[in-house]
């Protein structure tokens, strides 16, 4: 799109972009991160790709941070943009020790604080371009929630962002219960991982899975997962397309 | 870069159905559980209703966000007012304070479609119904958001309320006894569900009469 086209007027909310200082297209962006809550906890998975457009530009982003002592956040979208909410979040853990009354934000605190300011960036157009998933454990009590770039936010069983949604959510609604141990729940994550590898072509086969219990929280190291690139579809792709090379 | 995103909005329809019927000494309250955007269903169980004060609820579809910010705003206002007049805002009061408060973002509107319900200060059962800049009517009986062009004709088919225009003004509470208006909530839910993508999952009923508030649940269609 050429900037000079446009007949847009000069100022106000919707000027010609060369001179915005918003966020009207995302950058570097992460693909979908996949939760869910199993017997002890939550768990998480999410690639480490950067995507610069359709470019993969980043083969090593971390996208799930541990938030306080009970809290796990996972982020696709604008990588920058999580890297600010971790500074906000950063700061907000902090004042809460400073004071040393022993009390700590759990999940559900830092969940409604994100919503609020998703919310209240997008009340100013200036939003964080985002969906976050949150989960964690505080108490005994399991929780997993996330918000959307606009504010729209729920808590679930099971969540995903992004082509998760379509790919990953109708697996989960199949295979999970409330019982999955953690063994189950780890496959469970990987197959929709798998599934989200083979179609989401900004999905990249370096992943990492989260884990919080009571007990605090683990990160896993990067790793593949072992993919079935040999059915013929996948070999000749255009076999039978006539006029195609 | 070229730009791959449509423009940015900062609305979004996450859909839903809500009903609400006034008794002669009750009123009903009705909202189904699913939330979408778009083609995706979000969530399966996240509840419309809200609970305003002792003897009013409110049933929103719309924009999620919105309703939420609108949710904790009126309850914030509630929570003032029970500290300032140590008594619980009246359903009628509640309406007009909706309105105000809807129609103070008359230019960046809260995306959001109200129905209130609940007992007037006789104990009769009322409903108002809103658009999303804050104009607003009391009526018998009301159906607002996704599935509401399905559910309303049918309402005004069975309850047949009395033209607004008439002089002197008719009482607009249905004639129905409340089982017969819980029944009534339940159908037209079972057939919105049918028809309408955004409507289904589970059906969450509530029902406020002299005894307090009661709520009930229903399944519904979850393809």
């Amino acid at each position: 799109m050429n900037f000079m086209d446009s007949k847009q007027p000069e100022s106000g909310l919707l000027g010609p972009e060369s001179d915005s200082q918003r966020t009207l297209y995302p950058y570097v962006t992460g693909t979908s991160v996949v939760a869910l809550k199993y017997k002890d906890g939550i768990l998480m998975a999410a690639d480490m790709g950067g995507s610069y457009g359709s470019t993969l530009r980043y083969k090593s982003v971390e996208r799930m941070k541990p938030i306080g002592k009970h809290s796990l956040l996972g982020a696709s979208g604008e990588i920058s943009d999580f890297q600010e909410i971790l500074r906000f979040l950063d700061e907000l853990i902090l004042y809460d020790n400073m004071w040393d009354d022993g009390n700590s934000l759990g999940p559900k605190e830092v969940h409604n604080y994100l919503t609020r300011v998703m919310y209240n960036r997008r009340n100013k157009f200036n939003p964080l371009w985002n969906s976050l998933v949150l989960g964690g454990v505080k108490n005994g009590q399991k929780y997993l929630g996330t918000v959307s770039m606009i504010g729209v936010n729920f808590e679930d069983n099971h969540v995903a962002t992004g082509f998760g949604n379509h790919l990953a959510r109708p697996i989960l609604r199949q295979e999970w219960h409330e019982n999955l141990s953690f063994e189950d729940g780890v496959k469970l994550l990987e197959k929709c991982m798998r599934v989200l590898l083979y179609r989401d072509r900004s999905a990249v086969n370096k992943l990492q899975i989260a884990k919080i219990t009571e007990e605090g929280m683990t990160i896993s190291q990067p790793y593949s997962l072992k993919t079935h690139w040999e059915l013929s579809a996948f070999q000749n792709p255009t076999q039978g397309a006539v006029g195609s090379w | 870069m070229t730009k791959q995103q449509a423009n940015w909005s900062p609305y979004d329809n996450n859909g839903g159905s809500c009903v609400a019927i006034a008794g002669a000494d009750y009123c009903v309250v009705a909202a189904d559980t699913r939330m979408s955007t778009g083609y995706n269903i979000l969530t399966r169980d996240y509840s419309k209703l809200c609970k305003l004060a002792d003897k009013c609820v409110m049933a929103s579809s719309g924009f999620q966000a919105d309703v939420k910010a609108l949710q904790k705003h009126l309850a914030a206002r509630h929570l003032i007012y029970q500290h300032q007049h140590n008594k619980q805002m009246s359903c009628p009061a509640m309406a007009q304070l909706l309105s105000n408060t809807l129609y103070y973002k008359r230019f960046f509107p809260y995306y959001s479609f109200n129905v209130l319900g609940g007992l007037d200060n006789e104990g009769k059962g009322c409903v108002f119904t809103y658009d999303a800049v804050g104009s607003y009517e009391k009526v018998g009986y009301s159906s607002l958001g996704s599935g509401s062009t399905l559910i309303m004709p049918f309402l005004d088919n069975q309850l047949k309320s009395p033209s607004p225009l008439l002089l002197p003004a008719q009482d607009a509470v249905t004639p129905l006894v409340e089982a017969e208006a819980v029944d009534l909530v339940k159908t037209v839910f079972a057939s919105a569900s049918e028809r309408d993508i955004y409507t289904g999952d589970k059906l969450e009923i509530v029902v406020i009469n002299a005894d307090g508030i009661h709520r009930e649940y229903m399944d519904l269609r979850k393809d």
